[in-house]
């Protein structure tokens, strides 16, 4: 075990995956030598070199149709896309084509490719570099959609999503990369995609959170621990598919649920898991779910991204209102 | 064996030879090509040595508020100063300008108060409040974006006719590897939009350097597959970089369609302000090379022998600059906080009943 960041987690989690299958490429802006903007590949350019490790051109979009084409054949392309505000670059590559592959081949050709791209506000990056966009993602038939909420489960999926055999779009969110560290096994293992976890148990209500939310729902569960508050915390951690299973079996036993995002609240991932358990677990709630967002504007850089990004204190009154209803 | 049909080593070192670099000063501010000087008075050459000075002031304070957090994102412009200044010296008040997030100081230049340019780099909406007269859109974040919209903005110009007016834009050595650039020269090439297109080349794009941009030999012909004239020049010389650009504006105002120039230039410290080392990727070698490049040495020794500049001038200069600079920090420390409800009223000319809602919700919340 060591105690790692989540970017050591992950960078480790290539490392160690790029040593057992010469196949797994890494390719993106500034991800050679300089190792990446946030340091994600340090070390792994002069590790094993630059055909498999290399900086592309600065176009998301070729940097797309590459790693769709090496996935053709047969390498595990990891593409990095700097931030994932650039993702417009490359929708094409993504939705467009690499998640419709396997369903226009009839099942017979399938595109291993990861899409690794940090995401995520609070850190004071520029215009276009934070935004919550993993509903854009989720919303596309073929792709799966991971987002890790701590160093732990970074590797566990990061390495799970390197072997799947579908595209994955693993979006890392930026304030989570430095801020804590975990204990981390040395040796490889996975953490299932598709699958949720429940980071903290309890009785009266159940917060359904992924990414750096899950961090700040803990924090809001610690607090209202002191009011006899039971929460339990259901992370995510891949959005596309999401494990309704897991939420719906909490749902039936607290009788509440809390859905929080940091995504603004219009068509995002939350209002699908408020809609499937609505649908699948109405007759166990005791309250209207409640449903913690940004507000429907765009990303507002710099200033005031603090007080725009829902926090503890906002999961904490819609937790009270929903347990007080 | 046959004769091939085409010979490829040929073909590729013809293309070479097409986009010679354009020079009048050397680096020791010696005339080196008499017959393209441009026809500019004395009182001009130093307004434009003074453009370039006080940019260079602009970088080092915006260097050092930077550090003190009083800046947001701040991309560093040293080294630059003839690839910006020269070029935007070209171009007249009307012209509409198409800024990437380095070019700053021309957008000053254009007529954005300083403080305003300080506020947008926090990430206040105020900087973005422009004067009527400024013809110009923020700064681009997305790389390669302002290339296709500039196209845009001057079809609009020709379809308006608009007489005497271009747009201009810039983007980067990486920059030019985007699929929207070439876009942009070519639909401005088809609608012979009258729009002057820069790559400036300093050499990096964060650290990935020129050469694992393109096979490319010059940026500049990147504009042949368009079908537009292109210009490789050097960058670090303002008497070259305002000559190729008069020319090109010349050009488009006269209805020929778009030209792109490619400045040879260097950006002489890190990228940015957020944490680029560039000595991970970058030797001291290069950074000596350029920086005896430096377009102020060769312009300041090239006015001084024309008895146009001194030492004295230039402190005067620099420090009248430095004040002007810590006021408008001031004056953008004055500016209104700002409110998500202000947001949210401004993100449609008619909002639906999720922003009406909202409004409500959070007006609420920043009267407590
Ligand atoms: C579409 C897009 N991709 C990536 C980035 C991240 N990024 C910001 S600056 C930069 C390098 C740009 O290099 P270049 O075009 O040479 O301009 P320079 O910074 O050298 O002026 C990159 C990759 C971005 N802002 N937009
Ligand atoms: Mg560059």
């Amino acid at each position: 075990m060591a105690n790692l960041t989540m970017i050591q987690a992950i960078t480790e989690a290539l490392d160690q995956e790029m040593a057992r299958d010469e196949k797994v490429l890494i390719f993106g802006e500034d991800v050679g030598k300089n190792g990446g903007v946030f340091r994600a590949t340090q070390g792994l350019f002069d590790k094993y070199g630059e055909d498999r490790v290399s900086d592309t051109p600065l176009a998301e979009s070729g940097i797309g149709g590459m790693a769709f084409g090496l996935a053709v054949q047969g390498f595990r392309p990891v593409m990095e896309i700097q931030f994932f505000g650039f993702v417009f670059e490359v929708m094409d590559s993504i939705v467009g084509q690499m998640a419709r592959t396997s369903y226009r081949m009839g099942g017979k050709l399938n595109l291993p490719a990861v899409v690794r791209s940090p995401f995520g506000g609070g850190v004071h990056t520029p215009e276009m570099h934070a935004d919550s966009l993993e509903g854009l993602m989720a919303q596309s038939p073929g792709l799966k959609v991971v987002i890790p909420s701590n160093p732990y489960d970074a590797k566990g999926l990061l390495t799970s999503a390197i072997r799947d055999e579908d595209p994955v779009v693993f979006l890392e969110h930026m304030k989570l990369y430095r801020s804590f560290r975990d204990e981390v096994p040395e040796e490889q293992y996975t953490v299932p995609l598709g699958k949720a976890n429940v980071s903290k148990e309890g009785s009266d209500v159940t917060v359904v959170a992924y990414g750096y939310m899950v961090r700040e729902a803990l924090k809001a569960a610690e607090e209202l621990e002191k009011d006899d508050v039971s929460v339990e915390v259901i992370d995510l951690r891949t959005v596309s598919p999401i494990d309704y299973e897991t939420v719906v079996k909490s749902v039936e036993k607290t009788g509440r649920m809390v859905m929080v995002q940091e995504a603004q609240r219009q068509a995002g991932v939350g209002n699908t898991v408020i809609s499937e358990v609505s649908q699948r677990a109405i007759l166990s709630l005791e309250a209207p779910i409640g449903f913690v967002t940004a507000p429907d504007t765009v990303y507002p850089f710099g200033q005031v991204e603090n007080i725009w990004l829902p926090s503890a204190k906002d999961i904490t009154e819609a937790i009270k209102e929903t347990v007080e209803f | 064996m046959a004769k091939q049909p085409v010979d490829y080593e040929a073909l590729l070192s013809s293309v070479e030879a097409s986009f010679p670099m354009v020079q009048i000063l050397d680096k020791d501010g010696k005339i080196v090509n008499e017959d393209i000087m441009p026809d500019l008075s004395d009182d001009e050459l130093v307004e434009l040595m003074r453009r370039m000075v006080w940019s260079r002031v602009l970088h080092d304070r915006s260097m050092a508020l930077a550090r003190q957090g009083r800046l947001g994102f701040y991309a560093p412009t040293m080294g630059q100063e003839a690839s910006q200044l020269a070029s935007h010296f070209a171009f007249k008040k009307q012209d509409w300008f198409y800024p990437g997030y380095r070019d700053v100081p021309q957008l000053i230049q254009h007529g954005l108060p300083v403080s305003q340019a300080f506020l947008w780099s926090r990430g206040h909406v105020e900087g973005n409040n422009y004067p009527d007269d400024l013809h110009a859109i923020p700064p681009q974040i997305i790389i390669g974006a302002q290339f296709i919209q500039a196209m845009g903005n001057a079809v609009g110009q020709k379809m308006a006719k608009k007489e005497d007016e271009v747009t201009f834009t810039y983007t980067g050595d990486g920059g030019s590897s985007q699929g929207d650039v070439y876009e942009g020269m070519n639909f401005a090439g088809r609608y012979k939009a009258p729009v002057v297109f820069f790559i400036q080349n300093n050499g990096y794009a964060i650290s990935t350097p020129r050469e694992k941009q393109s096979a490319a030999m010059t940026l500049a012909q990147k504009s042949a597959a368009a079908g537009i004239p292109g210009i490789q020049v050097d960058g670090m010389d303002p008497l070259a970089v305002y000559a190729v650009t008069k020319q090109a504006r010349d050009w488009a105002v006269a209805g020929n369609g778009p030209v792109l120039i490619e400045t040879i230039t260097s950006r002489f410290g890190p990228h940015s302000t957020s944490g680029d080392d560039p000595t991970r990727y970058r030797e001291q070698d290069s950074f000596d090379y350029w920086e005896q490049r430096d377009p102020l040495i060769r312009f300041r020794k090239f006015l001084e022998e024309k008895g146009l500049w001194s030492e004295k001038q230039e402190e005067e200069l620099i420090e009248k600059t430095k004040e002007e600079i810590k006021q408008a920090a001031k004056e953008a420390d004055q500016a209104p906080k700002m409110l998500i409800s202000d947001f949210l009223k401004n993100m449609y000319q008619e909002p639906g009943q999720n922003i009406k809602e909202q409004i409500e919700k959070y007006e609420a919340k920043e009267s407590k």
